[in-house]
């Protein structure tokens, strides 16, 4: 077999390996508590007879190995179970917010993708001087910002004094996509910010690897402008990392849209988790915390995929 | 002594405000934690410097106590995620084997699913006290150090020195102690000031979402949530908290920079 598709293969074996184990420990995350589940869900006055029926309705007198088998079928046949406070079946209720988060994810990324790599260009094309400095100083903040803090910032400079855009970011079918903008303008805006800084830093930091490189210089004492420079040569040898720098910070924005969307009070699966939690929802929960770190183990999976097939030295096998 | 770049100067004052704040907290309050003095979101004034909360109470004496819990529970957590990761990463850097491959795969494991999602999940099952935040921050965060101390200490158990101490007949506990830990401290330090940033942001999070430190005691992060509708109408008493957070952030980062260049530079640039 050909030793790329073979690297390819072992990783994607491994991704689907990561993945099932992690629903194991997330499952495991809930066991955790030495006492009862279903006290701690209803609290210490709870009357034998909740218990009971709690305790039933969450398959407690199952042995946990044989429950956790039970679930994990369920999810591979797409059941995610029913809630425990309001009946509905989990993936129904999840298929609508997943669409909403995605969407929201989506023009986040579409926005911070080509800003970070154009201003981590700038930062090396202007590399010590102020325009590079700039960029550092605002990255170095930006990473030590709370997403909430620059959220109601924005809010409160941009949406209550100038009256732009709104305060809460509700979103329906029934809006046109020109709408749904107006209304997500906000939100975008945070988690732009949240990832950018992050992003630009590797960016700059990948191309400025390659430009230490000795094919580099001899383009440069060939008397090739310093654009040329950038965009013929250190640019398609700094696409692999460029490409991983995107994918981990896309894994990153999984994590920042739940707070975002708390924020913003968006329909989305962050809002649903986070309300969830409060409400000892462990089916909810349980689910949720699945979906969110299968994108994240798949963005992480990609990034390595990616990678692999961009290494040419892989590519040509002795 | 060396001359004291600026930025580290202003980072040391705010972290030692911040720290001195949270310290004699009960002494420096002008009013009680709890306390009702006022009406709802009056503004700054002589009388109450930040003005009042959602429902009537001092905001500087809630920033004050705040401070404390937020403070006190990232210090907490830093401190546990510290040990155990360092421990156990020496440990499995001295033993190998399986023990360090069944540790090392875990970690991958637990390092795969994004720690605010796992912490979400756990919190979900766990009764919310200050304690349990602790512990489930601390030891989610013991995963990173975790790999660090392993990095550095596979490399240090290599040396010389190591192998001398060793054929010397000490046992595994000395080799741990005298000669990994005191060749492995400078890299470890210099993370501290980026974990102890982590979990300050981390625990302000869970309370900004509702599932950190329970209400009537507050972190910054709980005292976001209590003002945040206030922002709506225009009071700006929930970015108090989220400033101070973010400056507290800032001030041990620049902290911690400085702090790494010295070590450093002390050492001839390694």
């Amino acid at each position: 077999m050909h030793p790329i598709l073979k690297l390819v293969l072992q990783r994607l074996a491994l991704g689907c390996l990561l993945l099932v184990a992690a629903s194991a420990l997330i499952f495991a995350g809930t066991m955790i508590l030495p006492g009862d589940v279903a006290q701690s869900i209803l609290g210490q006055s709870a009357t034998p007879q909740a218990l009971a029926n709690l305790r039933a309705e969450l398959g407690l007198d199952v042995p946990p190995v044989q429950r956790y088998f039970d679930w994990l079928g369920g999810v591979l046949h797409g059941d995610l179970g029913t809630s425990l406070t309001n009946r509905l079946d989990i993936a129904d209720t999840m298929g609508k917010r997943l669409g909403n988060t995605l969407f929201l994810a989506f023009w986040a990324a579409i926005i911070s993708v080509p800003l970070a790599i154009f201003l981590g260009l700038l930062a090396v094309r202007y590399e010590g001087r102020w325009p590079d400095k700039l960029i550092s100083g605002v990255t170095l903040a930006s990473i030590s910002i709370p997403e909430f803090l620059i959220g109601y910032v924005l809010i409160y400079f941009i949406a209550v004094k100038l009256r732009m855009f709104t305060t809460v970011a509700m979103i329906n079918d029934g809006m046109s996509l020109g709408e749904k903008l107006n209304a997500i303008a906000l939100p975008v805006i945070v988690l732009t910010l949240v990832v950018l800084a992050h992003m630009m830093r590797m960016t700059r930091a990948a191309i400025l690897n390659v430009m230490q490189s000795a094919y580099i210089e001899t383009a440069e004492l060939k008397g090739l402008s310093s654009f040329k420079v950038i965009a013929r040569h250190a640019f398609p040898n700094a696409i692999a990392p460029i490409v991983n720098v995107v994918m981990l910070n896309l894994a990153y924005l999984v994590v920042g849209v739940v707070v975002v969307e708390v924020v913003f009070v968006y329909p989305g699966m962050g809002q649903y988790l986070v309300d969830h939690v409060a409400k000892r929802d462990v089916p909810v929960v349980q689910a949720c915390g699945l979906v969110f770190a299968a994108v994240y183990i798949c963005l992480n999976m990609i990034a390595d995929i990616v990678s692999i097939l961009s290494n040419p030295r892989l590519r040509h096998p002795k | 002594m060396m001359r004291m770049p600026v930025s580290a100067m202003i980072g040391l004052f705010f972290t030692s405000l911040y720290f001195l704040a949270a310290i004699f907290a009960p002494v420096i309050a002008p009013y009680g934690m709890a306390e009702v003095v006022g009406g709802v979101w009056e503004p700054m004034g002589p009388e109450h410097w930040l003005g009042t909360d959602s429902i009537g109470r001092d905001l500087l004496t809630r920033m004050i106590y705040g401070g404390r819990t937020t403070i006190f529970i990232a210090t907490a957590a830093t401190i546990l995620s510290f040990t155990t990761g360092s421990i156990l990463g020496f440990l499995a850097a001295t033993i190998g084997g399986w023990v360090d491959q069944a540790l090392s795969r875990f970690v991958d494991l637990v390092m795969a699913i994004p720690s605010l999602i796992f912490a979400l999940v756990v919190l979900s099952v766990m009764p919310v006290t200050i304690t349990v935040l602790i512990l489930v921050m601390g030891l989610l965060d013991a995963t990173r150090v975790y790999r660090l101390a392993r990095a550095v200490a596979v490399d240090i158990t290599v040396m010389d020195y190591v192998e001398a101490a060793r054929l010397r007949g000490e046992g595994r506990l000395w080799v741990i102690f005298r000669e990994i830990l005191p060749n492995a401290l400078s890299p470890l330090v210099a993370e501290m000031g980026l974990r102890f940033i982590f979990m300050v942001l981390f625990v302000s999070t869970l309370s900004f979402l509702g599932l950190g430190v329970q209400p009537p005691a507050a972190d910054w992060g709980g005292i976001v949530k209590e003002n945040k509708e206030g922002i709506v109408y225009g009071i700006p008493a929930a970015l108090v908290p989220a400033f101070a957070i973010a400056t507290l952030a800032i001030s041990v980062n620049l902290v911690a920079d400085w702090v790494l260049n010295r070590t450093t530079s002390l050492k001839g640039g390694r």
